[in-house]
């Protein structure tokens, strides 16, 4: 996909990541609300849907369901950051280093656990 | 260098391709006069003080608005090519002309006309530079009206109702000014259709500012300020 010149910078990418994650999750929504009534409505449909869940094609979209979360989730704490906490420059380069310090820390005991 | 600039007015036009000598030290700006100036007398632009001050060469570099007069070639160019159009989101009059009564328009639609709280007659207010409104204010006051963010912005493009960028911030200069009393006259005028809510955030007008102003946070200061408003009950 194109990305025409105006847009190409950090901050409409992911304005287009937590769109794109948004509209990807309300398409899957009504499938898994649907999914779910069926617990009530038609176990034994539900159960060869749950043995269709096996296949490795499905695990593999559950992965991109959890990614999809992911993103969608911090999106959205990313704009409530944006908008709600008036942070100076200096504030978000502290934030900012401390996340990443927390990740460097968790990612150290992560690999000692591997 | 390849260099192919906007032709046309209205919505009709093309780019037409001309062949510029380049040098070491070259704005964009200095392209443009070339090609009016050794070329085509007819190519239509708008220029005047070539120093960055006065806002009015704006046009879009290979696709991003910028304001030509201080924007090196050497940092532009693209595979020797450059493309120089009218700015984006305005009208066109001529060449690389755009009409920029509609940003001019919502500038006063959003209030930013300043409207004083004391007479002649009684004394100058004192500002505190230290003031924290004031400190706020600051970081706007160097807007040149180069419509840069009006050009760069989606929602603008989307939604022909849209303030934009550079009026709302001019507002959120104004909520923050110890001088101007009725705030919340000044949060009506931006909070209603068009206004601050419209606004996604993409950031685009904070990445192109050529003065390095941020309307982003602006926009969301005055969202704070509108959600502070509407919690207390004054809708």
């Amino acid at each position: 996909m194109m990305v025409r010149p105006h847009r190409r910078h950090p901050l409409w990418l992911a304005y287009m990541l937590h769109r794109l994650s948004g509209l990807a999750l309300a398409l899957f929504l009504p499938a898994h609300f649907y999914m779910l009534s069926l617990a009530l409505t038609r176990p034994r449909q539900l159960d060869h849907f749950l043995s269709l869940a096996d296949n490795p094609l499905v695990k593999l979209a559950e992965f991109g369901l959890v990614f999809l979360l992911a993103v969608h989730f911090f999106g959205g704490l990313r704009l409530l950051a944006l908008e709600f906490l008036p942070w100076s420059p200096r504030q978000k380069s502290l934030a900012a280093g401390a996340v990443a310090g927390a990740f460097l820390i968790s990612a150290t005991f992560l690999l000692r656990a591997v | 260098m390849e260099v192919a600039v906007w032709r046309g007015s209205g919505d009709r036009g093309a780019y037409q391709t001309f062949s510029v000598p380049a040098h070491d030290n070259q704005t964009v700006l200095d392209v443009v006069s070339w090609i009016q100036q050794a070329v085509d007398p007819s190519l239509t632009y708008r220029y005047a003080c070539r120093v960055g001050m006065c806002g009015s060469c704006a046009m879009m570099v290979n696709g991003q608005p910028r304001w030509t007069c201080r924007t090196h070639v050497k940092r532009v160019l693209a595979d020797g090519r450059l493309q120089i159009g009218p700015l984006r989101n305005l009208p066109v009059i001529k060449d690389l002309v755009a009409d920029m009564d509609p940003f001019f328009d919502k500038w006063v639609k959003a209030g930013g006309v300043h409207k004083p709280s004391r007479t002649r007659e009684e004394p100058i207010q004192e500002v505190s530079p230290d003031d924290p409104g004031r400190v706020v204010a600051n970081t706007a006051i160097e807007c040149i009206n180069c419509s840069v963010c009006y050009a760069a912005c989606d929602t603008v493009a989307g939604n022909p109702d849209y303030l934009g960028p550079a009026a709302l911030q001019r507002a959120w200069t104004l909520y923050n000014d110890v001088k101007v009393q009725d705030r919340q006259s000044v949060l009506d005028a931006v909070t209603g259709t068009g206004g601050c809510m419209n606004c996604h955030s993409q950031g685009s007008c904070t990445r192109f500012c050529p003065n390095e102003l941020d309307p982003l946070s602006a926009i969301a200061g005055l969202k704070r300020a509108a959600a502070r408003s509407f919690l207390k009950g004054r809708g």
